[in-house]
């Protein structure tokens, strides 16, 4: 026993070491399934109130970039008013006013905190479960999506974001209407992603539009990008292909997140059909 | 005694906050990204315990984990660049200098000395961090060069910073 103390004793850098690294690997581990260890993350009281001071201050820098956005984005929402347009017959407002009912909800948000240089980054909005934000919601901007809510406190919520290795959406060409699915290439540049698995029937064109598909959780139709590059590596039976990214993730200001009315029945039937299977 | 403890502590907070507000939002060419906050491990006087040693570096690391959201990866990578200093010391310091050399900073141990120190320490921080952080064999050869650009950006960082407080020491 003595003699077990004096080698624990003589060699205790290696013993704290082995403790401390398994107490920060186990940390490490449950918080990569957002199960655990909510209080180490920027939406606690002191990261999460630091964070919004300082983008309070940053925010005045920008505000010349944002109102433009604003203005630009608010030019958009009035071409799409009924006023703006022109009715040629009285048939189709009375259609128009009874069959569509209101799918998706979009609540605004602000960025309070934003990474774009790590392998999977996340950002945090400052709205959390209180404002009817839940996990797994999808996240847009002005100019196309962003990403999905990861993780839900009360006042404060984290997005993960496209740039992040375990990040999928599905997306489709604009003109072809073939669907792939989009994911962020592993050489991190952060207005760059790839749409693989292709089918090989397209016939795609650089430039083209790629926006999100019926199959995602974002509404039809949100930009993603636009094609940059036909030939991406790894491409094998299916088109594999480079997306310029819509959205600039290093000037992320305001973001919508999107409230789909259906989302819980419909992951409810599906879970059914997989309890039948 | 309370002046170390003192001196350590403002060190923490500083490093912390240029770490967190300056130097997060630094990144040259998607590639070198510096991690200037484990300076405050590197600077830590000779004689302490490594007890307190390996608490203030897990502790370090939490911190730095709760701006970054990604618990328990900074602080293991802390925990290993605490073993990896207790081993350089005993290795290249003898244990009866400890009297006039209170602190390894670059102007009480020399140029050479500290160099060496703070690039081991930091390739090993950055190897482990990296390679955590991605988890993955197949993108091992991107990873590599940005784990060895990062190390040369952070460690020319701790030599200006070690360069800019070098008179201020040497006149106590």
């Amino acid at each position: 026993m003595r003699n077990l103390l004096i080698f624990i004793t003589k060699y205790n850098a290696f013993f704290l070491f082995l403790i401390f690294e398994i107490a920060s690997l186990v940390i490490y581990i449950k918080y990569n399934s957002f199960q655990k260890a909510s209080v180490i993350n920027s939406t606690n009281q002191l990261t999460g109130g630091l964070y919004t001071r300082a983008d309070e201050l940053k925010g005045y820098l920008s505000l010349r970039e944002v109102n433009d956005r604003l203005a630009r984005e608010n030019a958009a929402l009035r071409n799409q008013l009924k006023a703006s347009k022109y009715v040629d017959t009285v048939a189709r407002k009375t259609v128009v006013d009874t069959v569509y009912k209101q799918q998706y909800i979009y609540i605004a948000a602000k960025v309070i905190n934003n990474s774009i240089n790590k392998r999977n980054n996340y950002l945090t909005i400052d709205r959390g479960s209180r404002d009817g934000i839940e996990k797994g919601m999808g996240v847009i901007s002005a100019d196309g999506v962003v990403g999905k809510v990861a993780f839900v406190g009360e006042h404060l919520a984290i997005i993960q974001s496209l740039l992040h290795k375990d990040s999928r959406v599905s997306g489709m060409l604009a003109y072809n209407k073939e669907i792939g699915y989009l994911q962020w290439g592993d050489d991190m540049d952060p207005h760059k992603a790839l749409l693989v698995d292709v089918s090989n029937n397209a016939q795609p064109k650089i430039g083209e539009p790629v926006v999100t598909s019926d199959l995602s959780l974002f509404p039809a139709g949100i930009p993603l990008g636009k094609v940059s590059k036909l030939k991406a590596k790894g491409a094998g039976f299916f088109l594999n292909m480079e997306i310029t990214l819509a959205v600039d993730f290093s000037k992320l200001e305001y973001v919508d997140v999107v409230v789909n009315k259906f989302a819980k029945e419909q992951a409810a039937l599906e879970g059914q059909e997989k309890k039948d299977e | 005694m309370s002046r170390v403890i003192l001196t350590n502590l403002v060190r923490f907070v500083m490093l912390v906050l240029l770490q967190v507000f300056l130097l997060k939002n630094i990144t040259l060419y998607n590639l070198a990204t510096p991690y200037l906050y484990i300076l405050f491990v590197l600077l830590l006087p000779f004689e302490t315990p490594n007890i307190l040693l390996f608490a203030l570096s897990f502790i370090l690391g939490l911190t730095i984990d709760a701006f970054y959201d990604t618990p328990g990866l900074h602080a293991a990578a802390c925990t290993l660049l605490a073993l990896v200093r207790v081993l350089f010391i005993s290795i290249t310091v003898q244990k009866d200098g400890f009297d006039n050399e209170p602190e390894p900073t670059l102007s009480i141990m020399g140029f050479r000395w500290f160099f060496t120190y703070a690039l081991i320490l930091t390739l090993f921080h950055h190897f482990f961090l990296f390679n955590l952080e991605v988890f993955r064999l197949s993108e091992i050869d991107y990873t590599l060069v940005r784990f060895l650009l990062s190390t040369v950006f952070t460690v020319f960082l701790m030599l200006v910073s070690g360069l800019l407080f070098f008179r201020k020491k040497e006149r106590k």
